[in-house]
């Protein structure tokens, strides 16, 4: 045992650790584990490395490791995939890292105040985006509110059929099969894939028209689809579904909100999405949040499986609070009779994103959005010159396009442009092997003109 | 009586940011795209089929960048977490370490892409791996993955892979039923009806758990799985747990050892040893990762080998010198969520364990147990409280549930208004229990290791001191808090569709139809 105190645990003093034995009246601390039975006590010592008591050190150590790592921001990334590389404000930073709102867990109304209010902010001006009266507190991630949103729609019409797009993100299509569970489970919600145009990489409709029937729960669609193609005709699709019966549930990337139609705009029943484009650092996949959202119907609060806060009144006339609305549905409040199950999610993201939404605002969006349209057709544009490359379709699309190469492996590129300090777009190869040899490539506002045109010097050369 | 601190919360009256907009104010701007790109493509607009493009813009605040900052700060300030004395139970409120925090806004972790190639990550996958084994070792699991996004997260995991390793064995449909107990946490019942089983509820006995009777009687041909924590939020510990685990393994049932209360066992028993198939582990809570409110989070999945084809892929392994994402896995169950991980919580739960090393996480469960140990001493002092299974003399492990019945018998005084007189004296609320409250007027104080002797004194002397009020000024206590940001919540039923309101702009709107109405 260490003679030197740990500098996380004030009591470990050897002094100290007497004075509260003396108080309980007891000889050793190991009488204190008097319940567990001898036979399932460990007993021999723990085989862990060795211990970095001292911050130098273990600063130094984590250090070194993380030094082996290359990062987007050494090399000029092209990855987006789900997880894309915005500029996040140094204000969101500064916000996310207050202990304040990094250290509470649930206290009460008064004394969790300011908290509640940054995520009431989320959800509010999130609904400003979505032009959606219901948002809910912040889901792990798209997939597992896309995943959600689909239950909610299967218990809404006690359906259980959904229609997702052929084009969708295979890791989001995995965390949605999940979701919807096994055949063999009475409760299985069958996934039925939607046929998207090869001329436009946008959903059939008429594909959309024939797979729908009196027994499909929902229609989930994307825009921009994974992708990257506007579905200029979502309107339609939302439409088909409502024919149907069934419920429309459109994926959107909230950061294209500033100019393209909001869900609520074509009759979007739920929404889901992201939030970390919304100030959140990708983090290797760490930054990933979700949220769903809805008009504000009783036969859609019903249903949600997470937590709702609500403005609410204090006791003092003209004082606001803030309380959870609904408990009773969540799986706090009623265990397996709740909807699906709620716990720790991503909430801090929602105060980043609360900050990220009020910097830019309607403006910023507006900006923002047309400054990532004309970068990424600058540099679909400029790709599709070059000899080998293909754009598949090099317009109507929003921050990611499909490059395809006519001759050489997306994998055997990307290696390649590694060497030029450049990170390609994700390889598709394997996923959507209609396409042939192709990388989705992502551009968004960090990516200069200069970084685009060094990116197709670098794509010439490879592919000379 | 020590003194208290004459604390008081920082009042700001602080509008809502939608309500600090002023037309024009911008806090973000961005480029106008390079001279060279417009030429090129043209006016942004014409970039977007019309039928798609947005109309109104949408109504978000307009604010200079400092007032948004002093707007989230002051937000901040209004927020006590543990500012003050934090001791929720069940959430194992400790110190997140600085250094972590510090090393996870660094680009060698917060610019990274899941996707990028493993050259480019050896030394973040290394990290992973290296939690990976600290926690096989402290579990005697296999294997552990870091994709569930929290504790729940990972119960629901379980519940996916007993599905996958049913259906290997054909047995999915015909196993349909999980059991659990009224006592382990509402997500296992939860996941596991979301996942597609039945679940079948032990009540608890005498001794403070389910007799072992009740789960013989409960296990059949038809048992998936067992989803159980042990010790429980009450602070105590299933002696027969490996009876039950041979119970249900006879019965051809997987085990799953949800370690929310890992903090006290800590060093001390592992879920391996005493049968079970699985475990969980929440690094934000028991690993020294911030809570961060409510996440982001990791529920630490581990397994043994033979559950081990069914995990989520992919999985972080290593081959010779090299670290690897292996996903050529075909019996795995997909997916939980996106990518591979929380990895900056992976990083920071890593470096935790590193910072205590097996001696500091053996000291950390005794200090633990220890802590809570003297509070129940001193607790049992108080008038009006009385602790859970009084029949129960053993010490308890890490934490303890009391209830205040005897308080709100004699004052009317229930634990909701103990929890907002606390505040006014700088102690966040306490948990109180999850549902069903088995204990009238429950609190569950957990004081882990982090805090001092001081603190908990602190905190014991304030309860005692609410207490006091309750007998002698029970106004006081009901009409708390006092010295916060806010008063009480009006008695207000916020479960009406036209009274909630989850957006500013659904309350607005719900005003103007009451003030019409």
């Amino acid at each position: 045992m260490r003679s030197t105190a740990h500098p996380y645990m004030a009591n470990s003093v050897a002094e100290i650790k007497q004075e509260m034995l003396d108080a309980i009246g007891v000889e050793r601390v190991d009488d204190l584990f008097a319940q567990i039975p001898a036979k399932h006590r460990l007993r021999h010592a723990l085989d862990l490395p060795p211990a970095l008591v001292s911050e130098v050190e273990l600063s130094r150590h984590l250090r070194d490791a993380l030094a082996r790592n290359e990062t987007c921001e050494q090399n000029l990334s092209f990855l987006g995939a789900g997880c894309w590389q915005h500029h996040v404000p140094a204000v969101c930073d500064e916000v996310v890292q207050r202990s304040e709102f990094v250290t509470p867990v649930w206290g009460t109304p008064a004394s969790d105040y300011g908290r509640n209010q940054a995520w009431f902010e989320f959800c509010s001006q999130l609904g400003e985006l979505l032009e959606l009266d219901f948002v809910g507190l912040p889901v792990y991630s798209w997939g597992c509110a896309a995943g959600h949103a689909i239950r909610m729609a299967a218990r809404l019409t006690a359906r259980h059929r959904v229609l997702v797009p052929q084009s969708l993100d295979p890791e989001r299509l995995a965390v949605i099969r999940t979701f919807c569970e096994p055949t063999a489970t009475a409760s299985h919600i069958d996934v039925t894939r939607v046929a998207y145009d090869p001329r436009s990489g946008r959903l059939d409709l008429d594909d959309l028209a024939a797979k729908l029937s009196h027994d499909v729960a929902a229609v989930y669609v994307e825009t921009p689809t994974y992708l990257g193609q506007i579905e200029a005709d979502v309107a339609a699709a939302v439409e088909l579904a409502h024919e149907h019966g069934a419920e429309a549930v459109v994926g959107v990337d909230p950061i294209s909100l500033g100019v393209l139609a909001p869900p609520g705009a074509y009759g979007a029943d739920i929404a889901v999405g992201s939030v970390q484009p919304l100030g959140v650092h990708m983090s290797c996949g760490g930054g990933v949040g979700g949220f769903i959202a809805s008009r504000d119907e009783e036969r859609y609060a019903h249903e949600y499986p997470t937590l709702n806060l609500s403005l609410t009144d204090t006791v003092v006339p003209g004082e606001r609070g803030f309380t959870i609305a609904l408990f009773h549905q969540t799986s706090y409040g009623s265990r397996e009779e709740g909807n699906d199950w709620t716990g720790n999610s991503t909430y801090l993201w929602s105060i980043a994103a609360a900050a990220y939404m009020s910097l830019l605002g309607p403006e910023g969006f507006r900006e923002l959005g047309e400054l990532i349209l004309q970068r990424s057709r600058y540099a679909a544009s400029l790709l599709d010159e070059l000899d080998g490359v293909r754009v598949r379709w090099p317009d109507g699309f929003f921050k990611e396009f499909v490059v395809t190469f006519d001759g050489a492996a997306v994998a055997d590129v990307n290696r390649a442009l590694r060497t030029h300090r450049i990170f390609g777009g994700k390889d598709l190869s394997r996923d959507f092997p209609e396409l042939g040899q192709s990388a989705l490539y992502c551009v968004t506002e960090v990516h200069t003109a200069a970084d685009i045109e060094r990116l197709a010097g670098a794509l010439e050369e490879v592919l000379s | 009586m020590t003194g208290l601190r004459r604390y008081h919360a920082p009042v700001w009256d602080e509008p809502l940011v939608m309500e600090l907009s002023r037309e024009g104010r911008r806090g973000l701007v961005f480029p106008q795209a390079e001279p060279e790109v417009r030429r090129r493509v043209g006016d942004a607009a014409e970039l977007v089929p019309a039928s798609a493009r947005r109309v109104d813009p949408p109504a978000l605040p307009e604010l200079s960048e400092p007032d948004v900052l002093r707007h989230y700060l002051h937000l901040a300030q209004e927020t006590l977490g543990m500012m003050g004395i934090s001791l929720f139970g069940t959430c194992t409120m400790k110190y997140n370490p600085r250094l972590s925090e510090a090393l996870a806004v660094r680009p060698e972790l917060a610019q990274l892409h899941p996707t990028q190639d493993e050259d480019t990550l050896q030394g973040v996958l290394e990290l992973v791996h290296g939690l990976d084994r600290i926690l096989c070792a402290l579990s005697g699991m296999d294997r552990f993955v870091f994709q569930a996004g929290g504790g729940a997260h990972a119960a629901y995991t379980f519940a996916c892979v007993a599905r996958a390793w049913l259906a290997d064995r054909g047995e999915l449909g015909q196993r349909d039923e999980v059991i659990t107990t009224i006592q382990a946490h509402p997500c296992n019942a939860a996941t596991a009806a979301a996942a597609g089983f039945k679940v079948v509820t032990l009540m608890l006995g005498e001794d403070g758990y389910a007799p072992v009777d009740a789960l013989r009687a409960a296990v059949s041909d038809r048992t998936a799985a067992l989803m159980v924590n042990n010790p429980d939020d009450m602070g105590i510990y299933n002696p027969h747990i490996d009876a039950w685990v041979e119970i249900v393994h006879d019965a051809g049932g997987l085990c799953f050892y949800d370690h929310a209360n890992f903090n006290g066992v800590m060093g001390k028993v592992r879920a391996r040893d005493l049968g079970f198939d699985a475990c969980m582990y929440m690094l934000h809570k028991t690993f020294g990762a911030p809570k961060g409110g409510g996440g982001p989070a990791v529920g630490a999945f581990g397994c043994t080998a033979e559950l081990e084809p069914f995990l989520p892929a992919p999985v972080v392994v290593r081959r010779d010198d090299r670290f690897v994402l292996d996903d050529d896995r075909p019996r795995s169950i997909g997916k939980v969520r996106e990518f591979w991980g929380n990895v900056p919580q992976v990083v920071k739960a890593y470096a935790w364990s590193r910072a205590m090393g097996a001696d500091g996480i053996h000291e950390a469960s005794d200090l633990s147990v220890l802590a809570n140990n003297y509070m129940d001493k001193r607790l049992a002092e108080i008038p009006g409280i009385e602790r859970s299974n009084p029949q129960i003399a053993a010490p308890r492990l890490e934490m303890t549930r009391w209830g205040f019945g005897r308080l709100q018998q004699e004052t009317g005084i229930g634990v909701v208004d103990v929890a907002n007189r606390l505040a006014d004296y700088g102690i966040d609320g306490p948990w109180l229990s999850h549902e069903p409250w088995l204990v009238p007027e429950p609190i569950t104080p957990e004081a882990g290791e982090m805090w001092s002797k001081e603190d908990l004194d602190y905190w014991i002397d304030a309860l005692a001191q609410v207490v006091r009020e309750a007998y002698e000024d029970p106004e006081l206590v009901r009409t708390a808090p006092h010295n916060q940001v806010v008063h009480k919540l009006a008695d207000r039923p916020v479960d009406e569709p036209d009274v909630w309101a989850t957006t500013w702009r659904a309350y607005l709107r719900k005003q103007r139809s009451a003030a019409t109405a």
